[in-house]
């Protein structure tokens, strides 16, 4: 069979790697990405569905902010809203030190144009008498939101199609070697594809694709595992936090409650994340006992999937350390929902142009 | 004594019962859970305290199955570790988590018997979630266990062995019976007659139903094609096409509807089981051999949750299944009734497939139904959303169900994912069995977010677990 040849040859069909695609293609520019099973499916298509800044590391703020530009116009760029809304979201206390932790990141946070307000107990429990006393206050973001995960990496893809992207499904890669002044690519089924420039967009898998570049980068798998009940009547509009990470919830207007805070497990070379039935229980316990009203309600399903963490919580973003002609985009410690849309833009201009106006330099692979 | 380990049969049906017999029998004590207050499955389900009822009007040809299998059980109460009104939920790493009247439980088990039966095939029709619209296993429940009606003038529709019971059992308590509508036509049974012979009383039974009916004056017909249930807010009327193609419309305050059973095989899927396509039954079911082992090490299988054969069938194999766990973990006795039990059981086989031909599901139902019918129920997910996906296009039953939300409700597909699949592959121009399956994920049923966080093995006051 004869190579596919192409300007860029993505590797990794989550949202960077679709967003990616999309705004490649939108330029007029050859792209093939590929994707070991479906577009969106890993990590991007089993999180929490967070769009946040609250709370969020000072270095992401531009690339989220960028990021939440998009998202909101997603009708207009994929043709789907993906369920998102700028519903806020309440980063929750637990006691004054939490509190004046988050206050000082606040006042950090405002320096780069995200106003979050701080929420006395009494101001909280005013707005939301649902809360148990264990909240202590919150952070909160009035232009945060909320999305629908499964929609975002298809929809994306489905869009980057139309622009004349070609994705492929279920086309694992096996290697990634140099050829002449570009790159030969090889999946695990014989499909080959010559392009002039690549993006390491592998998630989870991210840190494997940068040793073959001999720039590994450790990642550490993290699978966080998610429960939704049976739709209740709708009370909670924004979505919510505690700090530490342990209880994270939001409502959707249908009425489900979309709930997490404990840690499934993964096998890599498997692919899979599970979710483990004694952490979900865990996890029943601690989200009841901030919102006492969700112990009686029943839960229907529940979930978990695979992303790569860095040492620091920081992505990989940008050119490689060895190889010219390499992007990597990967290692998303969790952020990678919101950040998604933003990086795929941020991408294009690297690719497309050697250089883009987001501030990206925390991100870069050599701090390892 | 045997060398097996903790045992857990999950299910007191027919199969579940003669699976526990078999091992109390030998010394063993396994724990038995079931979802029913008392055993005896579906099929033999048992009324409640203080109802009177005989077992002849409750169950008729069968009342002495049941009585014998009802005796059986409680003959066995004081050698098994019984968990009534107990739901597994879960199964991960060889321990099933229950939830029950004292709250969340684990169970760990070295062998596993799954003897989880079946619930109805249902096939969505436009208007099949106005109230007066009952599957047939329900409608028959309602009668069997408390002696109700699903209404004052009912409707039967469908194919398979229930239909033709419900509609006697109804008719013979005294309940009116508007008609009862066959998909199935009578030219779909003359090839397979020398197998529905194999069938012997059993076919005789369901010949004996049919013709009680018809001298009773009931309206009867076969090859009709359903349109639609009806009414304003409650059910009025069924429209359905007659088997030469003509409209006809027949006023009812009840219908009761499904084409036979399904397998209830999310337990087998969570506890490692690999499921194959049936292209027979048009469905996906867990491997089994014929003695009843599961793909799984440890798992057996036995009864309609092993693929859909009947109560009968359920006793030998639940008795089967466990002679297997005995033979699989050092027990010498039982190989000659093991083989007596497979050559019975590959004569119902023979039955069972030959009725699976005369009674078939239509599968061309579900794929032709209009865009506006609801096919998911609990997430209100329609026919028409399904096969565009929100205009992803999805090309497999999980993404379709990651798109639109279809299956992923309260009863987690088990209800509508065999249409929906239907749909899509005929939306996609495939073989049924390419669109895959909705996968079973725990918890396999809804859990009480307060019962099951007591359970939990954890400081809540720990601030965080990252």
């Amino acid at each position: 069979m004869k190579p596919l040849e192409t300007e860029i040859a993505i590797i990794g069909g989550g949202i960077a790697g679709c967003s990616t695609a999309l705004h490649v293609a939108l330029r007029g520019v050859p792209v093939v990405l590929l994707e070991k099973r479906q577009a969106g499916a890993a990590a991007s298509g089993v999180n929490f569905g967070g769009v946040r800044r609250n709370g969020r590391a000072l270095p992401e703020l531009a690339l989220a902010a960028r990021s939440i530009d998009i998202w909101r116009r997603l009708p207009e760029l994929v043709g789907n809203d993906c369920e998102y809304a700028m519903t806020g979201h309440l980063k929750v206390a637990r006691n004054d030190e939490d509190m004046a932790a988050m206050a000082a990141h606040a006042e950090a946070q405002a320096a780069y144009g995200c106003d979050v307000e701080m929420i006395s107990r009494n101001a909280l429990l005013a707005r939301y008498p649902w809360f148990s006393d264990v909240a202590f206050g919150a952070a909160w973001c009035a232009t945060d939101g909320q999305a629908n995960p499964r929609l975002l990496g298809p929809a994306f893809a489905h869009a980057a199609r139309c622009a004349g992207a070609d994705i492929r499904e279920n086309e694992p890669v096996a290697a990634l070697e140099k050829d002449g002044a570009g790159f030969l690519l090889r999946s695990e089924n014989g499909l080959e594809v010559r392009a002039r420039q690549v993006v390491n967009a592998a998630g989870a898998w991210g840190g494997r694709v940068a040793g073959w570049l001999g720039e590994a980068v450790e990642l550490w798998p993290m699978m966080p595992q998610m429960v939704v009940t049976e739709p209740v009547p709708y009370f909670m509009e924004p979505a919510l936090g505690v700090v530490g990470g342990d209880v994270y919830v939001r409502q959707i207007p249908r009425g489900n409650l979309i709930f997490g805070g404990r840690s499934g497990t993964a096998d890599l070379d498997e692919g899979f994340g599970h979710a483990i039935t004694e952490e979900t229980l865990c996890t029943l316990q601690r989200t009841a006992k901030v919102i006492p009203r969700m112990a009686d309600v029943n839960i229907i399903r529940l979930w978990s999937g695979v992303e790569g963490c860095t040492p620091d919580n920081l992505p990989v973003l940008g050119p490689s350390a060895t190889t010219r002609g390499v992007m990597h985009a990967f290692g998303f410690s969790g952020h990678g929902f919101c950040l998604g849309p933003g990086v795929g833009a941020v991408m294009a201009e690297l690719l497309l142009d050697g250089e883009t106006e987001t501030d990206i330099e925390a991100f870069n692979i050599g701090r390892f | 004594m045997s060398g097996a380990g903790a045992i857990l049969i999950i299910g007191a049906g027919p199969a579940g019962t003669r699976a526990a017999e078999v091992l109390t029998g030998h010394g063993l004590r396994p724990v038995v859970v079931d979802e029913a207050p008392a055993s005896g499955g579906q099929i033999y389900r048992r009324q409640p305290p203080g109802f009177k009822r005989s077992a002849k009007l409750r169950y008729g040809f069968e009342a002495r199955k049941a009585e014998a299998l009802h005796a059986c059980f409680d003959s066995l109460r004081e050698r098994i570790d019984y968990r009534p009104d107990t739901s597994v939920w879960s199964i991960e790493n060889k321990v099933a988590f229950t939830v029950g009247p004292g709250g969340v439980d684990r169970i760990p088990f070295e062998s596993l018997l799954l003897c989880t039966g079946g619930v109805d095939r249902v096939l969505p029709i436009p208007g099949w979630t106005l109230p007066g619209v009952y599957t047939l296993g329900g409608a028959q429940i309602a009668l069997k266990a408390q002696g109700c009606a699903i209404g004052k003038r009912v409707v039967f529709l469908g194919s398979g062995p229930l239909l033709y019971l419900v509609a006697y059992q109804y008719a013979h308590a005294g309940g009116t019976v508007a008609a009862v509508l066959d998909t199935a036509r009578l030219r779909d049974a003359l090839p397979v007659m020398p197998g529905l012979l194999a069938g012997g009383l059993t076919l005789a039974k369901g010949l004996w139903y049919q013709n009680w009916l018809r001298f009773n004056g009931i309206v009867m017909r076969r090859g009709v094609r359903p349109i639609a249930a009806e009414g304003g807010g409650r059910l009025t009327g069924l429209r359905y096409k007659n088997a030469w193609g003509r409209e006809r419309h027949i006023a009812c305050d009840a219908l009761g509807f499904g084409w036979g059973v399904k397998p209830e095989c999310q337990l087998a899927e969570l506890a490692d089981c690999e499921m194959a396509f049936d292209a027979l039954a048009r469905q996906w079911l867990p491997e089994c051999d014929a003695d009843g082992r599961a793909s799984a090490e440890g798992v057996y299988l036995a009864g309609d949750g092993a693929g859909v054969m009947g109560a009968d069938a359920a006793e030998y194999r639940g008795e089967l299944a466990a002679l297997t766990l005995l033979a699989d973990s050092g027990e010498s006795t039982g190989a000659a009734r093991r083989t007596y039990l497979k050559t019975r059981l590959r004569r119902l086989m023979r039955f069972r497939i030959a009725l699976e031909r005369a009674l078939p599901y239509p599968k061309g139902l579900a794929a032709a139904l209009p865009d506006d019918t609801i096919i998911c129920r609990c997430e209100a997910v329609t026919a028409g959303d399904i096969r565009q996906g929100q205009t992803l296009q999805p090309q497999e039953i999980n993404r379709a169900k990651a798109y639109t939300r279809l299956g992923m409700g309260r009863c987690q597909g088990r209800m509508c994912g065999i249409a929906a699949a239907e749909i899509l592959a005929h939306q996609k121009g495939v073989p049924l069995a390419e669109v895959g399956r909705l996968r079973g994920q725990a918890p396999i049923k809804p859990l009480h977010i307060g019962i099951a966080g007591e359970a939990a093995e954890d400081d809540p006051d720990r601030a965080t677990s990252i």
